[in-house]
């Protein structure tokens, strides 16, 4: 009997776990799934939260209820890995050893990383909206806040679901003039980027409408400390930007035991070949969603469309075949741009996000890097989806890699 | 790409003046390209930071960030805004012959 052992039951974990179940036979594989908590977060929702549009009974189900029959599921925390040993070792003592291991414990907020943002203010003044508590926290604030100046603050890239903080002020902008209030809020966006977003056309597509809804950019802001007391971010380049309402999005980092295992990178991301998953210098341990260093988007659809890669590869590599199966870095992203619309980026290593129609050429539904309602359902559909579909690891009637149908080039576009 | 000549050089380069091609650099070069964005004298302290910076993209293939260059490199992120003022992560990876830092994605 041999044993997969995957660290971490979230979006990519899960995927992977109920894809395998379904592709090793139960009498020779073994699969036991490890996560810290009995809590799956629906994180795509979090954004929704501070706005009153879902609660927490939207976002969370228990891991259990996802994974297949024939999968172990144990609640312990990770103490480390030992690579040379091919095993792991439990916060309580446990030993659990490992044919293969797959590393899917995601990426967190790292608030502590940032020198004064933990401290005084926090929950006050300041709050983030990666966690259930801390956008629960926002959504009390928002209910009484008369308005004033909102700053948000990415911190470092990368970051989970790039788009978030944008789509966060969007619908920030929405809700204020909801509640009658827009004209006494200032919200500006100070980011370490030089734009909107990473890649140039989604950066300016973004960037006009971040004007159009009267957002202010503070680019190129590299966040060193926050002062709490004053209400002030202060930059490496001693720029001050100061708030009344921060809404920040810490430095997000891999899990603790990805660096006293000594596989992850500055940021405790597993330091992986991109286009296989395999953790460098090791041929049985992966890292596979968030908690990888690929460089693309750390989001779920990301790790959908590399689990499917990563299934046949893994077929091949237990056999001692070589894998031949390469992830072209897929992501496809929903931003929700308030008003009842959103837009949609579909883009990879390569690709850039461009504008045309998804996932049928001409036809859509979806339209690329435009506002557009269908674009909303599509976003709104998406949790639905996600726990019926994605978790349990149904087949999803969309390739997994990028498609260049439906899209229009840069050259002929502009 | 484009080519350019730097101190009568013809080198390789993007649309922004990086170099892309890593074996075309020279310290000679370092230097000018730091003259041409207002570094007239590097120091040795500058020089750490640049060859931390070839040293890690021999090895990793991609140009650090700044906190790659903190952590592994074990250069203060506040001493990159006093040696490369206010864009360390450009300014550095131009100097030093490599691509220019992508802020991820």
């Amino acid at each position: 009997m041999r044993h997969v052992l995957i660290l971490g039951a979230g979006t990519a974990g899960t995927m992977m776990a109920n894809k395998l179940r379904k592709a090793l036979p139960l009498a020779e594989w073994a699969i036991t799934v490890l996560d810290r908590d009995t809590d799956h977060v629906y994180q795509p929702g979090l954004l929704f939260l501070p706005f009153g549009l879902y609660d927490e009974s939207d976002l969370v189900r228990p891991r259990s209820f996802f994974l297949s029959a024939g999968i172990d599921l144990r609640i312990e925390p990770v103490d480390r890995v030992v690579p040379a040993e091919r095993h792991v070792l439990l916060e309580d003592g446990t030993v659990l050893g490992y044919d293969v291991l797959i590393v899917a414990t995601g990426t967190r907020i790292a608030p502590e990383a940032t020198e004064g943002l933990a401290g005084p203010g926090w929950m006050e003044t300041a709050f983030d909206f990666y966690t259930v508590e801390g956008a629960a926290a926002l959504r009390t604030k928002l209910d009484s806040w008369t308005g004033g100046r909102l700053v948000l603050n990415v911190v470092d890239m990368p970051i989970k679901c790039p788009v978030a903080p944008l789509e966060f002020l969007f619908l920030a902008d929405h809700f204020f003039q909801e509640k009658g209030i827009r004209d006494q809020v200032e919200l500006v966006y100070a980011t370490p980027l030089d734009g909107a977003f990473t890649k140039p056309r989604a950066s300016a597509a973004l960037g006009d409408l971040l004007k159009k809804k009267g957002v202010l950019l503070e680019t190129e802001f590299n966040t060193a400390t926050v002062d709490g007391e004053s209400g002030l971010l202060i930059g490496y380049d001693e720029r001050e930007v100061p708030y009344d309402l921060l809404v920040t999005v810490p430095v997000n980092m891999g899990a603790d035991y990805v660096e006293r295992s000594g596989l992850g990178d500055e940021l405790n991301h597993v330091e992986v070949d991109k286009f296989t998953f395999l953790a460098d210098d090791s041929d049985n341990i992966f890292a596979i969603g968030d908690a990888s260093n690929i460089p693309t988007s750390k989001a779920g659809s990301v790790a959908h469309f590399a689990v499917d890669v990563f299934v046949d590869n893994f077929l091949q590599h237990i056999k001692g075949q070589p894998m031949t199966g390469a992830f072209d870095g897929h992501a496809n992203c929903f931003i929700e741009s308030g008003h009842g619309k959103g837009m949609l980026i579909d883009f990879n290593y390569d690709v850039e996000p461009l504008p045309g129609k998804y996932p049928l050429p001409g036809v859509g539904p979806f339209s690329l890097l435009k506002e557009t309602e269908a674009n909303h359902w599509g976003k709104l559909m998406f949790k639905w989806t996600y726990w019926n579909m994605l978790l349990p690891g149904r087949e999803m009637p969309l390739p997994n890699s990028m498609s260049m149908s439906g899209k229009i080039p840069a050259e002929v576009s502009s | 790409m484009a080519t350019t000549t730097i101190d009568g050089h013809e080198v390789q380069v993007d649309e922004d003046g990086f170099m892309t091609v890593y074996e075309e650099w020279t310290e000679g070069l370092g230097r000018e390209l730091a003259t041409l964005i207002g570094i007239d004298e590097l120091s040795d302290q500058h020089w750490e930071a640049i060859n931390f910076l070839r040293f890690d993209f021999s090895e990793q293939g991609e140009t650090p960030t700044l906190r790659r260059v903190n952590k592994v490199g074990g250069i203060p992120t506040k001493q990159l805004f006093v040696l490369f003022p206010k864009k360390p992560a450009k300014k550095m990876a131009y100097i030093a012959g490599l691509p220019k830092p992508h802020g991820c994605v």
